[in-house]
């Protein structure tokens, strides 16, 4: 890739996510619905597991991972909603906006939202299951490697399904065996670094990081096709 | 004059429904020419199949020396398309989505700001999200896009649809301002009258198939 291409990418990127925060901060759509969803199944969770929180506490890594993953589905949902309501599909096809920077945009801002929902999951899971991590850093190079590679998959995914009129109900079908990796190795990590052997859980972020990689290099490569059949 | 659209013997399927099946079309450069027809002929296709949205399976076509049966997407930044839909964000405001477009486009902010002025949208809309306007209101606001990527191919559906009497003398009015800065509109409208008064020519679209031949042009 040359570097004027890079550049033209990188500035289409930012174009992008930068509408993407606008729009957020107008509708308030994640933190007015999704983040209170997010915290509503962690609640729920805990209704269903136990009160007197010993099994919360074991289960916190899988539970919050699981969270993770039901709200990135709302997130990815509004972000591709935007962009086909009305024609806008049309409008970004006939735009001079490179598709590889449209996706990297996409994913930048979907990894954005992500990650503010996984810092309020994260003080939930604290709070309403006290559970509290002993490496602090494998937990956050798990957040951002994994929230990497979730939002890459799902950039990938929002816009395959964007075309379809099924695309609510295909959506989760189509992205939760695909991100099954993320829940395996963010789950893992995490009862490593809750578990204070932090040393077991980083062998894990190898994975998170070539699923995120994996999942960027396709998407840079292939969203042109994928917005052309959307 | 040069031929800014050649279609021969040119056929669109949707799905496996021939939307066009068999269109013979030239285009000068400078011209503004009406597509009309009854709801269902081709008219929406064509415009979309000539910004290079719907593949051209068989026949030839070229649109501002673009071959679309070889590869459509290069033809997509040169042309500007208003269809049914709008293409704006309901969260923006109007300004905020014209600017977005236009350097989409590649067109500069004052480019867009002077758009803005053109269609009546600097004062007191300018700041409104677009969720909240009118349904003419959001066409100027799909046209001030338009205006500020200066297209060298308009294409419009119904581009007066909507709007008051005030919009579409303005649209009127857009039109031969493009053509006069070099540009050539096609367009597509059921309002004959008006529509015929602006264009030069006038192409019936029926059955998905049209004969808008002119003597032989060069291709641009």
């Amino acid at each position: 890739m040359s570097d004027v291409t890079a550049d033209s990418m990188l500035r289409d990127a930012a174009m992008v996510v930068g509408k993407d925060l606008r729009l957020e901060w107008r509708s308030r759509v994640t933190l007015s619905q999704i983040l209170p969803f997010a915290l509503l199944v962690l609640i729920l969770f805990a209704f269903a597991l136990d009160p007197d929180r010993r099994i919360l506490e074991e289960a916190t890594p899988g539970l919050f991972w699981l969270a993770v993953l039901f709200s990135m589905l709302l997130a990815i949902q509004r972000a591709y909603a935007v962009e086909t309501a009305d024609g806008v599909i049309d409008a970004l096809r006939l735009s001079d906006l490179d598709p590889a920077g449209i996706f990297l945009g996409k994913a930048a801002g979907i990894a954005l939202h992500l990650f503010v929902l996984e810092v309020a999951l994260f003080a939930g899971v604290t709070v309403l299951y006290g559970a509290t991590p002993h490496g602090g850093l494998l937990v956050v190079v798990t957040m951002v490697l994994a929230t990497t590679g979730l939002a890459a998959a799902g950039s990938i995914y929002g816009v395959l399904a964007a075309g379809l009129r099924v695309r609510d109900t295909l959506l989760p079908i189509l992205m939760l065996p695909v991100v099954a990796p993320v829940l395996i190795a963010g789950t893992e990590a995490f009862s490593a670094a809750y578990a204070e052997t932090s040393g077991a859980g980083w062998k894990w972020c190898g994975l998170l990081a070539a699923f995120s990689v994996l999942y960027l290099a396709i998407g840079i490569f292939a969203f042109e096709p994928l917005l052309e059949e959307s | 004059m040069d031929a800014v659209v050649r279609f021969r013997a040119a056929v669109c399927l949707l799905g496996r429904f021939p939307a066009l099946a068999g269109v013979d079309l030239d285009v000068a450069a400078g011209e503004i020419v009406l597509l009309q027809g009854p709801n269902g002929a081709g008219k929406t296709t064509l415009l979309r199949a000539c910004a290079g949205l719907v593949p051209v399976s068989e026949g030839d076509a070229l649109v501002l020396g673009v071959d679309l049966v070889a590869d459509r997407r290069p033809v997509r930044p040169l042309v500007g398309l208003l269809g049914h839909h709008t293409g704006l964000y309901d969260d923006l405001t109007v300004v905020e989505n014209v600017r977005f477009w236009s350097k989409a486009g590649r067109s500069k902010r004052t480019d867009a700001d002077a758009a803005l002025a053109r269609l009546g949208l600097d004062g007191r809309l300018a700041d409104v999200p677009v969720a909240k306007l009118s349904a003419g209101q959001r066409r100027r606001t799909a046209l001030a896009i338009l205006v500020a990527r200066r297209p060298r191919l308009w294409l419009l559906d119904e581009p007066h649809a909507a709007l008051d009497q005030d919009g579409r003398d303005l649209v009127d009015g857009l039109m031969v301002d493009a053509v006069d800065a070099g540009a050539t509109v096609v367009f597509a409208s059921h309002e004959l009258d008006r529509a015929e008064a602006v264009a030069h020519r006038s192409v019936t679209v029926a059955g998905g198939t049209v004969n808008g031949l002119l003597a032989e042009v060069p291709v641009v």
